[in-house]
């Protein structure tokens, strides 16, 4: 099932470029199509410019940036704020921005990506496990649990948020790495739901060649199930990677100490730390590009895997 | 002939039997880690959020239990009324605007766009953490320095005080989130585009119809469906919006963007009323229920026109 959803539009898209071809060499481009390309240039505008403006607000000084505030180069040009968030700053400088100080960028980086893996590796594995046993063994009850689990999709986490946060509050894990994994670190009712739907595609042979030759349930699903499912394991996996780097709110409550501080908990409490009547721009922003770096990383690096898989399956 | 049958099938009984116990003993090991994630931290938080709501819990001291006190007492709460109107008034501002942009995004890159590399860029923005956009938007949206006023005095209007006006805030807070969504919506529908059969654009074109009518009377209608889970998942969401907010004004101007989840927040992070916020959310997802019930009545939701 997953592989026809994956087939059927490629070959559609071959065809349209066809027609386009046709369309190309009988009368050229068309009003219609010069005005998609409008349209895109600028979507691909609008996207990229607050990037860019941060980049280019980072590499100005303050005060300069202040006396020409819409010069589209940086004013000004210097490191010194990109610098100082790495920790690489020297004494005058950090004299000069006090608040860029506490911006410890390589401690929250290290945390982030701790936190983030972990919780990828573990849930996609559990999940992985879970969604085999749905979509292959059969077992008492095993459709009522399925929908159990498909019933905690519905459930809001603002409704989990304060019972959770009692929960981590009464173990003693407030501020602690296991507090901020715990709630995602087991499952996602939405992974269980993708990677089902996924095995349940998968063709049987293998398998029953598999158990004939005496594998076990684990031994299956280990060398087979896995390896065939590669590339939607990875593609879910980047996702719930992204998901929890992006995570806010509950990395805030369970772990705003600096031992376990995440770069979105980080970012927040730098921006508080701020005068609100003229914050450090250059250095916010620096921060704000350097936690955008990772994730923008992994966006040229499958980018493009991820915007075809959401286009061919319309995953959430 | 029939006797060697019987035999057989009772030999085998007890095998296969054993065979099952052991497929369903392999089941529950395979389901043991997301079993206990299930129970541990979705089924006895939502039964305890219930429970908390009921009760005068403050996290410090003993929680009594006070039946429906919290939930009359949300009743009698003008905040809460006024959060109820603000995060009514933002679903507003958000989903219409984000769904007709995200539809005609996608529409351009159906007909037009056929390149993966541009709809990828259509995933950036979703992709960046909800406090990096928030942070990005605060610059640019500065009513002292932000280029966005310097560009409108360019061009001789007024600048705007955006984030810092009552006024303005919550329509600033819909368009910094729109402009993180409507990517991701437009891919999404884009996805039930593609599934379209070509052949009735073709036999379209061959009737001579624009790419309006078109659009009108063979993507819209086709893509029903697609377009009910798109709107029912982006409501619900909409409804929760939190992190920009608490990024940027905080609930404020004057409460302006005080939506329910930040009231809850409020109630339970800042003054502890662990039972009263609980009451809240629970109050919120009964809306949350009702609204994607009636949406998904209203779209006809698991139909489809495909057939």
């Amino acid at each position: 099932m997953a592989n026809q959803a994956v087939e059927r539009p490629v070959s559609r898209t071959s065809r349209r470029k066809d027609a386009r071809k046709g369309v190309m060499a009988g009368k050229s481009l068309s009003v219609d199509t010069l005005i998609a390309w409008g349209v895109v240039a600028l979507v691909a505008i609008l996207t990229l410019f607050p990037f860019y403006w941060a980049v280019r607000t980072a590499l100005s000084t303050q005060r300069e940036l202040l006396a020409d505030p819409t010069s589209l180069l940086p004013v000004g040009f210097t490191l010194d704020s990109f610098r100082a968030a790495l920790g690489m700053a020297d004494e005058e400088t950090l004299a000069a921005g006090a608040a860029v100080r506490t911006f410890n960028f390589w401690r929250y980086l290290g945390n982030t990506v701790l936190v983030s893996t972990v919780v990828a590796v573990a849930q996609v594995f559990f999940s992985a496990a879970a969604a085999y046993a749905f979509a292959r063994l059969r077992f008492p009850l095993r459709d009522r649990i399925f929908t159990i689990f498909l019933a905690c999709l519905m459930i809001p986490s603002i409704v989990l948020l304060i019972p959770n946060f009692v929960l981590i509050y009464d173990l003693g894990w407030i501020n602690t790495y296991q507090g901020i994994i715990a709630p995602t670190f087991f499952m996602s009712p939405f992974a269980i739901f993708f990677l089902r739907q996924f095995f349940l595609g998968i063709n049987r042979e293998l398998e029953d060649a598999a158990y004939l030759d005496g594998a076990g349930y684990f031994e299956v699903f280990w060398r087979i199930i896995l390896p065939i499912s590669r590339p939607p394991v990875l593609t879910l996996g980047i996702i719930v990677l992204i998901t929890q780097w992006n995570e806010y709110l509950w990395p805030f409550l369970v772990g705003r100490d600096e031992s376990v501080r995440v770069l979105t908990v980080a970012l927040s409490v730098f921006r508080s730390q701020e005068p609100s009547g003229s914050p450090d721009w250059p250095g916010l922003m620096a921060g704000t590009i350097l936690a955008a770096l990772p994730v923008m990383v992994i966006f040229i690096l499958v980018g493009k895997r991820l915007a075809n898989s959401l286009t061919f399956t319309g995953i959430k | 002939m029939s006797t060697t049958i019987h035999a057989n099938l009772r030999a085998k009984k007890p095998f296969l039997k054993e065979w099952r116990r052991r497929e369903t003993l392999a089941a529950w090991l395979f389901m043991l880690p997301a079993l206990l994630g299930l129970i541990v931290f979705f089924a006895i938080p939502a039964v305890r959020g219930l429970y908390l709501s009921l009760t005068d819990s403050n996290l410090l001291s003993e929680a009594n239990y006070i039946g429906f006190e919290n939930y009359r007492e949300l009743l009698r709460d003008d905040d809460f009324g006024q959060s109820l109107w603000v995060t009514l008034y933002y679903v507003l501002l958000n989903i219409p605007l984000q769904t007709v942009l995200a539809l005609l995004m996608a529409l351009v890159f159906d007909r037009f766009i056929h390149g993966i590399g541009w709809r990828s860029l259509l995933l950036l923005p979703w992709l960046m953490p909800n406090v990096v956009v928030a942070l990005l938007f605060l610059w640019i949206l500065d009513p002292g320095v932000g280029i966005v006023n310097e560009m409108l005095e360019a061009v001789g209007l007024p600048s705007q005080s955006f984030l810092g006006s009552p006024q303005q805030a919550m329509p600033s807070i819909a368009g910094i989130n729109i402009w993180r969504h409507v990517g991701y919506t437009a891919l999404l529908i884009l996805a039930g585009m593609q599934r379209i059969p070509q052949d009735l654009y073709d036999a379209g074109a061959l009737d001579g119809a624009s790419e309006a009518r078109m659009f009108r009377d063979i993507t819209l209608p086709l893509l029903r469906p697609v377009l009910a889970f798109v709107l029912v998942v982006s409501v619900v969401g909409s409804f929760q919006v939190f992190d920009a907010i608490a990024v940027t004004t905080q609930g404020g101007p004057a409460e302006a963007t005080r939506v329910v989840y930040w009231f809850v927040y409020q109630h339970a992070f800042e003054r502890f009323n662990f039972g009263y916020a609980s009451a809240a959310s629970m109050v919120l997802f009964l809306i949350l229920v009702t609204v994607s019930l009636i949406q998904m009545r209203l779209l006809k939701a698991n139909e489809s026109d495909l057939g």
